[in-house]
């Protein structure tokens, strides 16, 4: 019963980590309908960064929250740079620019900094907290972190102005407009965004799997299984969608299938929501009157 | 009052390729009604949406003595231009509330468009009975009072109305034009309609312009209008 306890727990944590990645893919995809490839290498750059910073000498926390800066004003930049010329286009060309990322910031990653896998230092003590053993502390501070930031996002959307802005640009671009909007620029911001929320995933897990160019590519998997699962289109269904696949992962991985086989969960889960229910448990069921 | 608020010259407009204005004038009095009547097809949306920067255009629009033409649509809707599209450009997946607070999104937060807020519940009580709603529940009649409240929020100096009557019921259509009857008289805001119920347009407006095929055929003051022979033949129907 300890040992499930145990594995439970440690599925939430990663589970949190999926849940923020699939949340940046949500972001990504309500501005633009596609699905970013490039997220899961856009977290591990900003980890490297977030390293970089530590090394430089910089403690754990104010370079955390720099990194959030430079990750949010990166996703800006790159939103308004690389991704507005081909807007508007069909999607191919926006997949291509995604897959482009994707390959790009690997190989920058690989050149500066080299395919060594590095240690992460984690902000938690290295024993676990309350004396009790069920949950070592890093994986209760992922918890934390994440539920924090998923609090935020959801307040920020929730009751600011500039919340209610972008949801109106993102459904509704022509309308958006039609009140003054700027929807070139609240597109941007969820770029922003996104990016920040794939750095502090990146940063929490990167403690765990450890650092190196590769190493999002198995959390985007699950990340992506996750957004499935909650419905691409919804926020709180990717925040579930992430937990559920953490934890399914690391039970079925601890008592069925063994370590070795834990990523085809993903790419089983994919699937089977592909096949059975495409748009997720909680895809949007609007009710229209015309 | 006579003061013109917004004034059109050789206005054209294009759908890719095609050219759908091939040079309107027309202008718009500040505080006034005007209306732009014509059959399906004939170029009256386009004009909305060219006054927007919403499609290619050519030719000059001046607003309130400024250029506007080839502006980026947010920046003239800024300037007090308030456009209640085709189709009513409802934010089906938002609350009413959250649709009327983005109309005043450019003038600030959720104190500051407060005392606005009710004063739109007070000309649409039926509004503010759904205000928790979401939009895309609403009835057709609901959803036009929510857009052209919506409009509204911006204080805007001149509102463009795109069909207000479509596929509502006779008597809402009715309840609709009389308030913004209302509308125009307290809040001084100028109104451009294009509508197809020529007969209802006609009433409200203080000046109209015929529009065929992209071009004016007639313009003139509404009453001159609702006697013009040709007129009552094709569009008022008797």
């Amino acid at each position: 019963m300890d040992t499930f306890l145990a594995q439970f727990l440690s599925g939430l944590a990663t589970g949190g980590i999926y849940a923020s990645l699939a949340l940046a893919l949500v972001m990504v995809h309500q501005a633009t309908r596609l699905v970013n490839f490039a997220q899961g290498e856009l977290a591990m750059f900003s980890t490297y960064i977030a390293w970089s910073l530590v090394q430089a000498g910089l403690p754990y926390w104010p370079a955390f929250a720099l990194t959030l800066a430079i990750s949010f004003a990166a996703g800006i930049a790159i939103d308004r740079i690389v991704l507005r010329p081909v807007r508007g286009s069909s999607a191919l060309p926006m997949v291509v620019v995604f897959i482009g990322l994707l390959v790009i910031l690997n190989s920058v990653a690989g050149w500066i900094y080299s395919y060594t896998v590095r240690p992460f230092p984690s902000p938690f003590p290295s024993e676990p907290l309350f004396g009790q053993h069920y949950i070592s502390s890093h994986d209760l501070g992922a918890i934390g972190v994440t539920l924090a930031m998923l609090v935020a996002i959801y307040a920020f959307f929730r009751f600011t102005p500039l919340g209610l802005a972008m949801r109106a640009a993102a459904q509704n671009p022509e309308s958006a407009r039609l009140v003054g909007i700027r929807v070139g620029w609240m597109r941007a911001l969820g770029w922003g965004l996104a990016c920040a929320i794939g750095a502090a995933a990146g940063m929490m897990v990167a403690p765990i799997v450890f650092l190196d160019p590769n190493m999002m590519s198995g959390v985007l998997l699950y990340a992506f299984a996750a957004a499935l699962i909650g419905g691409i289109d919804n926020p709180f269904g990717a925040v579930f969608g992430g937990f559920f696949v953490g934890v399914l992962e690391n039970l079925l991985g601890a008592y069925v299938i063994g370590q070795e086989l834990k990523l085809t969960v993903a790419l089983a889960v994919i699937i089977a929501v592909l096949v059975v229910k495409p748009s997720g448990l909680f895809g949007r069921t609007l009710v229209r009157r015309v | 009052m006579s003061a013109e608020l917004l004034r059109v010259e050789g206005l054209q407009a294009w759908y890719g390729a095609t050219q759908v204005l091939h040079g309107l004038d027309f202008d718009v009095a500040a505080g006034s009604v005007t209306a732009l009547l014509g059959a399906n097809g004939a170029g009256k949306t386009t004009t909305l949406r060219a006054l927007c920067g919403m499609v290619k255009t050519r030719g000059a629009v001046a607003y309130d003595g400024r250029r506007i033409d080839g502006c980026a649509t947010e920046d003239i809707v800024r300037l007090g231009i308030a456009h209640v599209p085709d189709g009513r450009g409802t934010f089906l997946d938002l609350t009413t509330e959250e649709n009327l607070r983005l109309g005043g999104i450019t003038r600030g937060g959720k104190r500051a468009l407060g005392p606005d807020m009710e004063r739109m519940y007070g000309y649409f009580p039926r509004l503010k009975e759904r205000r928790a709603q979401q939009a895309g529940t609403l009835s057709g009649g609901e959803q036009q009072m929510l857009a052209i409240a919506r409009a509204l929020m911006l204080k805007p100096r001149l509102l463009l109305l795109d069909e207000p009557s479509f596929g509502l019921a006779p008597k809402v259509v009715a309840g609709i034009f009389e308030i913004l009857r209302a509308i125009n008289r307290d809040e001084g805001v100028a109104i451009l309609l294009v509508e197809q119920n020529a007969a209802m347009a006609l009433e409200l407006a203080d000046h109209a312009y015929l529009v065929e095929t992209g071009r004016i055929a007639i313009r003139g003051e509404a009453a001159r209008l609702r006697n013009d022979e040709a007129v009552r033949r094709s569009y008022l129907g008797y």
